[in-house]
C-alpha cells in the first residue's frame, strides 16, 4: 500500500543539491498522480506543475543537477524542451519549441495521428468540422505558439469542447512526440497567407445588430439575446463555409448527435415544445435534459425545469427555431459582411 | 457433548460467526466460485458466475419496492477519466479497481476503505482508450490486477501489499491489461489488450500463488501453425487480436470461452488479406493447458473496429449447452457451445454491412461496407452495435438483455506505416453529416428466436452494463448520470438516481447482514444502492 501525497507534500521547504536529483525522481511520479484532469501527464506538464508549486528545486546554479534530471526523460526528443524550459524558469510556456519543426517525416506522422485523434471534430486535411475549427488558419484564437498548441493538444480548452489528450473517448492518447508530431503536420497544412475575409465588417455589424435581427437571439461581446448561441468566438471556431451554412439552413448542425467528448456541454440548440399539465404550450429551445428531467428556455429567455412524467407532451425537433436566411432575405454580399464582422471579432 | 448443547450449535455459530466476520473472510476457494451461486450475498467473479450471467440471486430488493431504493454510500476515487470497474464482494468486505491502477478494499456496509494501492505506472504507457481497468479477480487470500503496463499483480487481499509482480511483456509495444482477470482452479486468466498498436494478442494463465505464467496461447497464429495462412505476408506478426474482456468459464468441459479482438489495423484490410484468425472470434480453450478446441469467428477480416470483445453467456436448455453473443457487429449470435457450431445469427440493432448469409449462416459483408479513402457510411459506427458493457441474462425470463448503441459513421481508410508502440489504426471516421443524433436502447432478447422483445430508449447511447436480478429487475446505467432500475418483464422503468456523472461500467449486487446492496461505478464515485 502506498500513501497518496500531493506535490506540496513532496516539495515543501527548502531543498539540497544533493537531495534534488532523488526528488526529481520521485516527482515525476508523483506529478502523474496528481495532474488532475489530465490522462497522461506531458513533460510539459510535470514542469509547469512543479514551477507553479514555487518550490523549484533546481536553480541555475544546480545545472549538473539538470543534466542528470533530463537523462531521466526516455525520449529524446523532449529533452530539448525541457531543458529550455528549466533554463527560463520564469517564462516556461513560450520558450518551447516544436523539436519536429519543419520535418517533413514528423509531419507525415503527425498526419496519421491527426486522422486518429483530431479528425472527428477538426475534418480531414484540419479543415475544420462541424464541431471544431479550422486549423490550417494561421490565427488561432486560444493561441498559435508551439507551447499554446502543445498545451491546448495536452491539456484541452477550458469551457470549450476540446478535450485534454487521451481523455475524449475517441483514439488514443498521444505521447508527447506524437503531439509534437501533430503541431508539425498542422504547421504543413497552415495556409501561409490567409485571404482576407471579403466583406465589409462595420456593415456586418449594423446588419447584424440592426435589420438582420441577429442579435435578437445571439450575443457578441456581452451583447445580445440569449436564445442562441454566443457568437463572440464562433468565427475562430468555425469554418466560414460552416457559417455560411448555418445562417442558410440553421437545422443542418442540428442532425450532428452529441458524442461522449461533447456531452458535457449537451446545450444543442434542439427545438422543443411541451404542454404542461394545465394546458399551457411552451417552445423554446433545449438547454438539457436526460431521460427523467428537461431544462428549457422559451422565446422570451424565460427557463424552465420540467420533470418529463408530470408533462402532458413533449415534442421535440431538429428544426431550429432560427430562421432559414435565404438570399431573398439576407443578400449574398450581406451574408459575407455579417460573417466578416463575426472573423473580425474573434480575431480580437 | 450434550444432545441440547447439540441442537444449540447452530445457533452458538451463528453468533460467533457475527463477530468473526473478518476472521472467516478471505479464503474463496475455487470451489466457492464453482459454486457461486450458493452465497448470493457475495459477488466472486467479474460476471458474478462462471457463465457470465451477471445475474444476482437476491431478490429482497424487487419490483415492489424498487421506488423506495436509495443511497446508503458512495465512495470517491479522486480520479479521473472513465471508471469502469465492476467490484468483487466477498464476505462484507468489497474490492474493485480504479483509473490508473488503483485498487482498493472497502467495508461494504458503509464504503469506508480498508486499504488502497495504486500501481506505479511508467509515463510512457500506450492504453489505446483511457487509463481504465475493469476490475479483480479473487482466490483464498489473493486479489489480482491486470496493469496498463502489461503487468499482472497478486495483492493481499487484508492488507493490499504486494505477494508477486510479473511483467507479461513489454509495454512499449503497445501491449495492456484493462480487463478483471478471471480465476479458475489455481490459475490467474488475462487477455491482452492493444489492437490499436499492431501487437499480437494472446491469452494468459499465471500460477495464483507464484505468479508463474503456465500457459499462453497466440490468437493470432505464428508459422506452421493452423490459421497461420489467414494472414497476408508478415502482417500476422502485427496482427492484433487483443483480448481484452473476461471470459467465462464452463466447469462440465473444463474449457474457457474467451473472445477476441480486431485485427491490426483495424480500419485497413489492405496487406492482410484473409480471414485473419483468430481476430473477432469465439475460442473454446482447454483451462489446464490453453489448447485451442473450437473457435467461431463473427467478422472475417474485420474492417471497422468490430472487436469481438463481449462477454459471451453460456445458457443451458434442458439437453442444450449453448453460448450466446450480442457481437459488436449488430448481430446476436447463438452457438452450439459443445461443437462450436453456428445456430443462428440475428441482427438486434441498425446494420447495414451485411444483407447475406455464407453456408455456415453467418452474416457476410456486401460491397459497400468497406471503407475507402474518400469515406463511407456504415451501421453499427466504430464503437459498435454494443461494446464491452457487460449484457446480462436472466434464466427465470428468459432474456439476454444488452445495451445497443444507434450510431453510424463514415469510415476512411488511409496507408499508415507500422511503427512499434504507435497506434495504428490505417483510418479515420467521422459522425456522419445526415446521421440523426446518436442514441441507444436497452434490448431484451430472446435468444432462441434472436428477436427483441421490448427495448428501453436511452437518450444517447450509454457505456453502461445490465444486471439482473431475482427480484425481477434489471439495472442499468445511461450517460447522462442516472442509475435505473427497471421491470426485467417490460422493460418499464421503475426507479432512478441522477448521480451526476456518465456510467463507464456495469452494475452488481451483494448483501451484508442480511441487507441487498446494488453497486455502480459513475464519474469519479462507486456508489452503492439499498431499501431505506
Amino acid at each position: 500500500m502506498e500513501k497518496l501525497r500531493t506535490a506540496e507534500d513532496n516539495w515543501d521547504g527548502e531543498e539540497s543539491a544533493s537531495l534534488c536529483s532523488g526528488r526529481l525522481a520521485h516527482f515525476r511520479t508523483e506529478c502523474r498522480r496528481d495532474c488532475p484532469a489530465v490522462i497522461e501527464c506531458s513533460t510539459l506538464r510535470c514542469l509547469q506543475a512543479f514551477h507553479a508549486s514555487g518550490t523549484l528545486c533546481y536553480h541555475a546554479r544546480n545545472l549538473m543537477n539538470w543534466r542528470k534530471f533530463l537523462d531521466w526523460f526516455p525520449v529524446s526528443m523532449v529533452r530539448a524542451p525541457v531543458l529550455l524550459a528549466l533554463l527560463v524558469s520564469s517564462t516556461v510556456a513560450e520558450e518551447i519549441r516544436n523539436p519536429f519543426s519543419a520535418d517533413p517525416k514528423a509531419a507525415k506522422a503527425g498526419e496519421f495521428e491527426f486522422r486518429i485523434n483530431c479528425a472527428f471534430c477538426h475534418g480531414l486535411g484540419a479543415r475544420g468540422g462541424g464541431r471544431g475549427p479550422d486549423l490550417t488558419r494561421a490565427h488561432k484564437r486560444h493561441g498559435d505558439s508551439d507551447a499554446d498548441l502543445f498545451q491546448n493538444i495536452s491539456q484541452g480548452i477550458p469551457g470549450t469542447v476540446m478535450p485534454a489528450n487521451g481523455t475524449n473517448g475517441q483514439g488514443v492518447g498521444m505521447t508527447d512526440e506524437e503531439i509534437w508530431q501533430i503541431i508539425a503536420y498542422l504547421r504543413s497544412a497552415q495556409v501561409q497567407s490567409p485571404a482576407k475575409p471579403v466583406g465589409n465588417a462595420a456593415h456586418g455589424k449594423e446588419l447584424f445588430y440592426g435589420d438582420a435581427n441577429c442579435s435578437s437571439c445571439h450575443t457578441v461581446e456581452g451583447k445580445g439575446g440569449r436564445l442562441g448561441p454566443d457568437l463572440t468566438a464562433v468565427g475562430s471556431a468555425r469554418t466560414v463555409e460552416s457559417l455560411v451554412e448555418s445562417v442558410r439552413s440553421p437545422s443542418q448542425r442540428l442532425a450532428w448527435g452529441l458524442t461522449e467528448s461533447t456531452k458535457e456541454f449537451a446545450q444543442e440548440y434542439e427545438t422543443v415544445t411541451v404542454v404542461t399539465p394545465d394546458g399551457q404550450q411552451i417552445k423554446g429551445v433545449t438547454l438539457n435534459e436526460d431521460q427523467f428531467s428537461l431544462q428549457m428556455m422559451d422565446t422570451a429567455e424565460r427557463i424552465y425545469l420540467f420533470e418529463k412524467d408530470k408533462l402532458r407532451s413533449i415534442q421535440k425537433s431538429r428544426e431550429s427555431l432560427m430562421p432559414a436566411y435565404n438570399p431573398t432575405v439576407l443578400t449574398d454580399n450581406d451574408l459575407q459582411d455579417v460573417v466578416a464582422y463575426l472573423l473580425s471579432v474573434s480575431t480580437k | 457433548m450434550s444432545a441440547s448443547i447439540m441442537n444449540n450449535l447452530p445457533g452458538i455459530l451463528l453468533i460467533i460467526v457475527g463477530v468473526l466476520t473478518l476472521e472467516t473472510h478471505a479464503q474463496v476457494t475455487f470451489e466457492r466460485l464453482l459454486n457461486s451461486s450458493k452465497e448470493p450475498q457475495n459477488w466472486l467473479t467479474y460476471s458474478g458466475d462462471y457463465a457470465g450471467h451477471r445475474f444476482s440471486p437476491l431478490d429482497q430488493v424487487n419490483t415492489a419496492n424498487a421506488r423506495s431504493l436509495t443511497a446508503k454510500w458512495v465512495y470517491q476515487t479522486a480520479a479521473t477519466g472513465k471508471f469502469e470497474t465492476t467490484p468483487l464482494v466477498a464476505d462484507g468486505i468489497l474490492y474493485a479497481t480504479a483509473q490508473d491502477n488503483r485498487a482498493f478494499a472497502l467495508d461494504a456496509r458503509t464504503g469506508r476503505p480498508i486499504w488502497l494501492y495504486q500501481h506505479q505506472l511508467p509515463s510512457d504507457i500506450r492504453p489505446c482508450c483511457g487509463r481504465v481497468n475493469r476490475g479483480l479477480a479473487i482466490l483464498r487470500d489473493k486479489v489480482f490486477l491486470g496493469t496498463l503496463d502489461a503487468h499482472v499483480i497478486a495483492l493481499d487481499a487484508k492488507t493490499g501489499n504486494v505477494i508477486w509482480d510479473v511483467a507479461a511483456v513489454d509495454y512499449k509495444q503497445g501491449y495492456s491489461f484493462t480487463l478483471a482477470p478471471l480465476v479458475v482452479k489455481n490459475l490467474v486468466i488475462l487477455g491482452v489488450s492493444g489492437g490499436e498498436y499492431g501487437i499480437r494478442g494472446f491469452i494468459d494463465a499465471y500460477d495464483a500463488d507464484t505468479g508463474r505464467r503456465k500457459w499462453r496461447f497466440y490468437t493470432v497464429p505464428g508459422p506452421g501453425e493452423p490459421g497461420h495462412d489467414t494472414w497476408e505476408g508478415e502482417s500476422w506478426k502485427i496482427g492484433g487480436a487483443p483480448a481484452w474482456i473476461t471470459g467465462v468459464y464452463d466447469p462440465g468441459t473444463n474449457q474457457l470461452f474467451w473472445p477476441t479482438g480486431n485485427p491490426s489495423p483495424s480500419n485497413r484490410g489492405e496487406g492482410r488479406a484473409g480471414d485473419n484468425l483468430y481476430s473477432n472470434s469465439l475460442l473454446a480453450l482447454d483451462a489446464d493447458t490453453g489448447k485451442l478446441n473450437w473457435y467461431f469467428q463473427f467478422t472475417k477480416h474485420d474492417e471497422h473496429d468490430w472487436d469481438a470483445t463481449q462477454v459471451p453467456i453460456m445458457i443451458d436448455s434442458s439437453d442444450k449447452h449453448l453460448i450466446a453473443q450480442a457481437n459488436r457487429n449488430g448481430f446476436f449470435y447463438l452457438l452450439d457451445r459443445t461443437t462450436g457450431k453456428l445456430l443462428s445469427a440475428n441482427a438486434y440493432d441498425r446494420t447495414t454491412w451485411s444483407d447475406s448469409k455464407d453456408a455456415e449462416g453467418r452474416p457476410v459483408p456486401n460491397q459497400q461496407s468497406s471503407p475507402t479513402p474518400e469515406g463511407r457510411t456504415v451501421c453499427p459506427g466504430a464503437l459498435g452495435a454494443t461494446n464491452w458493457m457487460s449484457p446480462s441474462f436472466d434464466s427465470r425470463t428468459g432474456l439476454f438483455y444488452v445495451t445497443a448503441r444507434e450510431q453510424c459513421d463514415i469510415f476512411s481508410t488511409a496507408p499508415q506505416p507500422y511503427e512499434v508502440g504507435h497506434a495504428y489504426y490505417g483510418s479515420a471516421y467521422f459522425p456522419s453529416d445526415k446521421a440523426e443524433p446518436y442514441w441507444g436502447a436497452l434490448r431484451a432478447i430472446d435468444p432462441t428466436s434472436g428477436q427483441v422483445k421490448w427495448e428501453f430508449r436511452h437518450l444517447s447511447p450509454t457505456w453502461s452494463g445490465v444486471l439482473s436480478t431475482a427480484g425481477g429487475l434489471l439495472f442499468t446505467g445511461d450517460a447522462e448520470g442516472n442509475f435505473i432500475a427497471l421491470d426485467a418483464l417490460s422493460g418499464k422503468p421503475l426507479w432512478h438516481f441522477q448521480m451526476g456523472g456518465a456510467v463507464y461500467a456495469s452494475p452488481m449486487a451483494f448483501a451484508v447482514d442480511g441487507k441487498q446492496f446494488v453497486a455502480i461505478a459513475a464519474g469519479s464515485s462507486l456508489y452503492a444502492f439499498g431499501l431505506p
